[in-house]
């Protein structure tokens, strides 16, 4: 049976405050029994207060054999981080 | 000679009851509250019987996702159990606790609807019997949540959450299998089939109830009849389903006569804890 049901990406916001994360997927025939599985799944154990579900098939992901074209050239670009500020000690949360 | 008439239970329990000279034929004054006692196996035996036949999915269910939908229901509903039998243990202050009432007790004296104890079927069946149940459940737990009992009231509003999502999911599954495909149509419309005859027995207002009405801890059942038919109504109405002609109800689970089925589920559930008494869990 689930064979047939579309793949839904599933996102959990663990608290208030923080992003919703992805946690992994679940199979479900349509959208409102898709958030009722990832509860089931993925909430049982408190994991959180807010979930999103998303048809798997609406993620665009990079080609992975674009990979090399895609992130090598981020390498050697250290001067991206701003690691060359000096910050103040009273400076807290950075 | 005329036999005996037969020992009525009213009798044998004054009989337990009552202690020293004169005092069988007045009412015990200071003994346990056995109307509260059996109100509470009742609502403990309901969900305890409910929860082990969901188990029984367990490893078998169409897809994983439910699988864990069905145990989730059981767990919720074992954890109700668990109270209410605890509490009915203590209430009858005989030292029994909830595992001696859910394992120690033959298929008489459970208490629970008849409905709960009926078969899985295929999973259209086992929805059947849980929109039937949770909806009705869902109603009593409201109520119960304003019960002259504390601790009843206090379980209820817990559970009433709990009881709330089984009612939402079983809706949603009604509906998709009443409207879906041809076979799906056909097998939840027989599981409704099966399961309509047990509905009257869950708003009989027998004397425990009516008992229990009175004193302000459980409502009159009767009065939730209306809006369930409602509730149950607009979920077929939106399933394209028909709801099945009144059948002859069945009664008597509430007094322990129950179906074939609750026996073979006992076995079952009661099997290890009576062949290994000292097992821990």
């Amino acid at each position: 049976m689930s064979k047939d049901w579309p793949l839904w990406e599933v996102f959990v916001r663990s608290r208030g405050g923080l992003s919703h994360r992805h946690v992994g997927s679940v199979h479900a025939p349509d959208a409102e029994i898709a958030i009722r599985h990832a509860r089931d799944t993925y909430t049982r154990r408190m994991e959180g207060v807010s979930l999103w579900v998303v048809p798997s098939a609406s993620i665009i992901a990079s080609d992975p054999s674009e990979d090399a074209a895609m992130f090598d050239p981020a390498e050697d670009k250290i001067y991206r981080h701003p690691t060359f500020y000096n910050i103040p000690d009273h400076i807290k949360h950075i | 000679m005329p036999s005996l008439p037969p020992i009525r239970p009213e009798d044998e329990r004054r009989a337990r009851e009552g202690r020293g000279a004169g005092t069988f034929d007045a009412p015990a004054a200071e003994g346990p509250d056995l109307s509260l006692f059996e109100y509470a196996l009742r609502l403990g035996d309901d969900s305890l019987i409910l929860g082990q036949r969901l188990g029984e999915w367990t490893g078998h269910a169409p897809s994983v996702e439910v699988d864990l939908s069905l145990a989730n229901i059981a767990l919720d509903l074992v954890g109700q159990a668990t109270h209410f039998l605890n509490y009915a243990g203590k209430v009858e202050g005989r030292g029994r606790d909830g595992d001696a009432l859910a394992f120690h007790r033959d298929v008489l004296d459970f208490r629970n609807c008849m409905l709960v104890e009926q078969p899985n079927g295929d999973f259209a069946q086992t929805m059947a019997r849980q929109f039937l149940f949770s909806t009705w459940q869902r109603m009593l737990f409201q109520h119960l949540t304003g019960s002259a009992d504390a601790f009843i009231a206090s379980v209820a509003a817990k559970a009433v959450k709990e009881v709330s999502y089984h009612q939402e999911l079983s809706a949603e599954w009604v509906i998709r299998l009443g409207d879906g495909t041809e076979e799906s149509r056909r097998r939840m419309q027989n599981g409704l089939e099966w399961m309509w005859r047990f509905i009257p027995e869950l708003f009989e207002m027998d004397d425990l109830a009516s008992e229990a009405a009175s004193r302000g801890v459980g409502p009159d059942l009767t009065l939730l009849r209306a809006d369930y038919d409602r509730t149950v109504a607009a979920v077929l109405t939106e399933a394209t389903l028909e709801a099945p002609k009144d059948q002859r109800p069945i009664l008597g689970g509430r007094r322990g006569h129950h179906s074939e089925h609750l026996g073979h589920l006992l076995c079952t559930m009661q099997f290890l804890p009576r062949t290994y008494p000292d097992a821990t869990w």
